[in-house]
């Protein structure tokens, strides 16, 4: 019996449950989950545990996709806040960089998984999940087309003040995209620190540059 | 051996020509289903088969024993059915176990090997290519039959709920749950589609697809390593071999599946 329990290979999270039939109990089930968090994983690389802390967003959206009950208002309004509170706007005050610069960026998926390193180039999985300019056919549907991006929201010239509360809703959405929708999927990509700034500023003119093929 | 090595070589043909089909004609999405078709005609995964029969009758270990009186749920030595009602409690260690770490069990108890260490070994090295070789020689003698597991014992039910309640557990520095890609019908990842593993996605299709040989790195890949990797890709930190967290999630993924075909071993791009 003894090897027998050595091989149970990592600390059983406490399931001492009698071995009786009934469901479990919500309690018993996040007391489990929550242990599994803590025991299950380990850290590998530049993926340390702590990217398993819970802030309020995840803990909440995560009952919420659950349970599939959607926020209530209030909760949604308080992480909506909360989120805005953290993006930094452009300090040198330019919101457009390179959009050739921003299609690589759009393309790439490296950096920050445990095979990465610290000094990988973070791309932006752009196209993982969006649709953006026409040529490339190769694009994801977990996240809406962004094709004609500028042109549907009809920003002709992003310098101009009929563009601003676009170009600007677009920042935020890169900086933190909760700050508009508490429970977005989409990761908050300058919060996060996956892209910098110079970084979000290209993605900013792939998206909204009227050269940008993503606007012809 | 000779029969099976020719096949290889087969699939080896079929898939440069089919890359090549997708080059030349057609949009990408039909060269890429007619080079999983022509795939299927010669899938490297018998290797690792033939490699797990022969493991699993081979004396081996500190005392030089067989595998053939493992029991993997279904009595001593029985194979088939077995992965198709797995993951599932087991009295004798007290935990719900997949039936990657039921093997090591077995490998530990009759064989004599040290099942922590096998555990901590890296995918595709030493015993654990062991693993999944038993794993694909195991799993394939359930090609064709439904998944039904076990929801009776406490622990399985703790298992499912538990594990539902990690499959939306959002961490990682891109806030990413299994959810977020396998949560909704009818979606992809660049060209790759992807099921909705919240629900049974059908027969042959994800939970009902692993282990699988991936053609892209030449290896065999096991739920554990599947699941693995889908955890390097979200940015969290890496799962244990065999933790509760990965049994959990097949728990509650195999559950999901229930009267989903096996089509084990699939072949990947």
């Amino acid at each position: 019996m003894k090897k027998i329990h050595s091989l149970v290979l990592l600390p059983v999270v406490a399931i001492v449950l009698s071995a009786c039939s009934s469901a479990p109990s919500p309690a018993d089930v996040n007391k489990a989950t929550a242990d599994m968090l803590k025991s299950s994983f380990q850290a590998r690389g530049i993926a340390g545990l702590n990217r398993l802390n819970q802030d309020q967003a995840n803990a909440e959206c995560a009952v919420a996709d659950a349970t599939g009950k959607p926020l209530d208002e209030k909760m949604s309004k308080a992480i909506e806040e909360a989120n805005m509170k953290t993006v930094k706007w452009p300090t040198d005050g330019k919101f457009l960089g390179d959009w050739k610069e921003g299609e690589k960026i759009a393309q790439s998926g490296r950096g920050l998984t445990w095979t990465d390193t610290a000094t990988t180039e973070n791309g932006g999985n752009c196209y993982n999940c969006h649709q953006i300019s026409k040529e490339e056919i190769s694009f994801g549907t977990l996240g809406p087309s962004l094709y004609n991006y500028g042109k549907l929201r009809g920003v002709t010239d992003p310098n101009s003040a009929g563009g601003k509360a676009i170009v600007e809703y677009t920042w935020g959405k890169l900086w933190n995209a909760r700050a508009y929708n508490a429970c977005s999927q989409m990761p908050r990509v300058g919060h996060m620190a996956i892209l910098n700034q110079k970084q979000i500023q290209d993605v900013m003119a792939l998206l909204l540059d009227p050269a940008s093929p993503v606007n012809k | 051996m000779k029969f099976v090595a020719s096949r290889v070589a087969l699939a080896v043909v079929a898939l440069s020509a089919a890359v090549g089909t997708a080059h030349a004609q057609g949009t990408a999405a039909e060269g890429i289903a007619k080079y999983r078709e022509m795939l299927q005609d010669g899938n490297p995964a018998e290797l690792f088969e033939m490699k797990g029969e022969e493991l699993w009758k081979q004396k081996r270990g500190p005392k030089m024993a067989s595998m053939e009186q493992c029991d993997l749920g279904k009595g001593p030595g029985v194979i088939k059915g077995a992965f198709v009602e797995l993951p599932k409690y087991f009295a004798d260690t007290g935990r719900v176990q997949d039936l990657e770490t039921r093997l090591i069990t077995c490998m530990e108890t009759l064989q004599g090997f040290k099942g922590e260490d096998i555990a901590k070994t890296p995918f595709g090295r030493g015993e654990m290519a062991n693993v999944t070789a038993l794993t694909t020689y195991v799993a394939t003698a359930s090609k064709g039959m439904r998944f039904n597991l076990s929801q009776s014992h406490a622990q399985e039910k703790l298992m499912y709920e538990a594990g539902k309640q990690l499959f939306f557990t959002r961490g990682g520095t891109h806030d990413f749950s299994c959810a977020s890609c396998h949560g909704s019908d009818d979606k992809r990842i660049r060209l790759q589609d992807l099921p909705n593993l919240t629900k049974n996605p059908g027969d042959g299709i994800g939970f009902a697809a692993w282990p699988a040989y991936r053609v892209s790195n030449a290896q065999m890949w096991g739920m554990q390593l599947r699941l693995n990797d889908c955890f390097r890709q979200m940015r969290w930190p890496e799962p244990k071999f065999g933790s509760d967290a990965t049994i959990a999630l097949s728990v509650y993924m195999g559950v999901n599946a229930k009267s989903a075909e096996s089509i084990v071993p699939a072949i990947k791009r």
